[in-house]
């Protein structure tokens, strides 16, 4: 397969199209998890209540419409190859537990991919929206939509006290999690990211790498959300969220205007360093790659790379995980394998952006 | 840090061994500590959850507040529709039915206070079509605020509206079933 056509298949729209803010907010996502009345949850559930319930979905909602998110495709967990999964995990589509956990499980998926429902996960349902850039509240008004059309055909757990029924307590409530992806490079080179952090855990809010709890947050992303889901509502969860990360936006900015003042061509050299890995390197490992994509973004950000897309940096930070690089080679690699053919799909994107450009200026 | 091993890379992974009242620290980068077969320490493979952390929340409950007659009450307790147990809830951190939320509803309520700084009642969306007479209860209680805060302000004829508006929901919720 050619990367061109690869690439195609593989981009999702939230990593391909930029939106509010997208200099330091990379996407923006909300989560409604729900529970069908009279059901058990899938903690406890039987196979044939866990079928009846994908049954549900394939009559009422599979290879259905809905507005212009195009027609829903539902992948069963258990008729897609390994390699597949871990490609829809990368994604962010599905989490690792429904890939790997539920037999039963299966992913309600639009043709965008904006949406993905998960069936049968901790909970029955799991309206997903992603959305690229800081749009916190499109997110939350197309997932309540979502939400409305799901329940014209199932009767949900929902008790007046209580809210939304949830297997786990700590979702309990409005079920909702609303959570952004940062890259911020700038308050991590200044050191002011641990500072910040225990601060916006005190506000009742998370702070993760990309790929849940560890840490470390592999080139320079972060993820944070809301904790709390009960005696809240959507829209306050939302907004509380929100203005958090409008202060770090600003903060960042602060801190990437100050760095250009005080370190200008030694954050050039970084900036070009990184890039020269990326374009030359021939065995990359994950993590210094999430490093150098990093350093670039920053420096297409500050004005330093020209006629790279910005969108370089989500892209490759996805496609060069190991199960997107396995899909690419069309069979399992080894670690060190993957090592060498991340470096190469690297270097070719690269050179796909530099052919872009003279195509661009020869016009 | 650098890592021990290598000498290399940076140091990320740091672990602490105490066997004996002995402390030793060894500090590795993620690829050295692969090699040493530490492998279960890390996130993805380490099935360590928010679930392990909740259910240490959940058993935390009972041996301090409560006196042992009522710790072992506790133990039997369970949930008759889905036939889950406490004691299993404790250890999973995750209900079996949506009924559970009523057959534990007293152990469930300081629960709730501690995940969700001390919220324990919804404030959030009611489904559109099941959630009928709920919803024309909130309008309800909303209104009757407005028509206090109305006649606090002296505004009578605004607050005689808001008064008829109240009646009419009332009446509709009486028409929808009697006595709920």
């Amino acid at each position: 397969m050619s990367l061109e056509k690869f690439l195609n298949r593989a981009v999702s729209s939230w990593m391909s199209q930029e939106g509010p803010d997208s200099d330091i907010v990379l996407s923006s996502r909300i989560r409604l998890a729900r529970n069908i009345v009279d059901y058990e949850f899938p903690t406890v559930f039987s196979n044939e209540e866990a079928q009846q319930i994908v049954r549900i979905f394939e009559q009422y909602f599979a290879k259905q419409s809905y507005r212009s998110l195009g027609r829903f495709e539902l992948l069963k967990m258990n008729e897609l190859q390994p390699i597949e999964k871990r490609v829809l995990v990368e994604k962010h589509l599905i989490s690792p537990h429904l890939a790997e956990d539920c037999p039963f499980g299966a992913c309600l998926l639009s043709e965008n991919e904006e949406v993905s429902i998960m069936v049968n996960e901790e909970d029955h349902i799991r309206i997903q929206c992603l959305f690229p850039g800081f749009q916190l509240t499109e997110a939350l008004e197309m997932a309540n939509e979502l939400d409305d059309w799901m329940e014209w055909h199932v009767n949900y757990a929902f008790d007046e006290r209580r809210g939304y029924l949830t297997s786990c307590p700590t979702n309990v409530g409005t079920g909702l999690r609303a959570s952004v992806m940062m890259h911020l490079p700038a308050l991590i080179l200044t050191q002011q990211m641990n500072r910040i952090i225990p601060a916006i855990n005190q506000l009742g809010l998370v702070v993760r790498g990309t790929y849940g709890e560890g840490s470390e947050a592999l080139g320079n992303i972060f993820q944070i959300s809301n904790q709390i889901t009960l005696g809240k509502s959507e829209e306050d969860i939302v907004e509380d969220l929100k203005s958090v990360v409008q202060q770090l936006i600003a903060q960042e900015r602060m801190a990437r205007e100050a760095l250009v003042k005080t370190l200008n061509i030694q954050l050039e050299d970084r900036v070009f360093r990184s890039y020269g890995i990326l374009a030359n390197s021939r065995v990359i490992e994950s993590k210094e790659a999430a490093q150098c994509l990093s350093d670039v973004r920053l420096g297409i950000d500050l004005g330093y790379i020209k006629n790279i897309s910005r969108n370089i940096l989500n892209e490759l930070m996805i496609l060069t995980q190991p199960g997107f690089l396995q899909q690419y080679a069309g069979g399992a690699l080894r670690p060190n394998e993957r090592d060498v053919l991340r470096a190469k799909l690297i270097r070719e994107r690269l050179k796909m952006e530099e052919k872009k450009a003279m195509e661009g200026d020869g016009v | 840090m650098i890592c021990q091993e290598c000498k290399q890379r940076p140091a990320t992974m740091h672990f602490t061994k105490i066997i004996n009242g002995e402390k030793t620290e060894i500090h590795l980068c993620e690829h050295c500590a692969q090699e040493h077969g530490n492998v279960f320490m890390f996130p993805e493979n380490s099935g360590f959850s928010i679930h392990n952390l909740l259910s240490g929340l959940l058993n935390f409950e009972s041996p301090i507040k409560e006196t042992k007659p009522n710790t072992f009450q506790m133990e039997l307790l369970q949930c008759e529709r889905c036939n889950m147990t406490y004691h299993q809830f404790t250890k999973i951190g995750r209900f079996g039915c949506s009924h559970c939320y009523d057959a534990f509803a007293k152990q469930l309520q300081p629960i709730l206070k501690r995940l969700h700084s001390g919220n324990t009642i919804h404030a959030g969306k009611i489904p559109k079509r099941i959630g009928g007479t709920i919803h024309v209860r909130k309008q309800i209680e909303q209104l009757k605020q407005k028509l206090q805060e109305l006649i606090a302000r002296e505004e009578f004829e605004k607050a005689a509206e808001v008064r008829d508006q109240i009646r009419s929901l009332e009446a509709q919720l009486s028409e929808h079933g009697e006595g709920e």
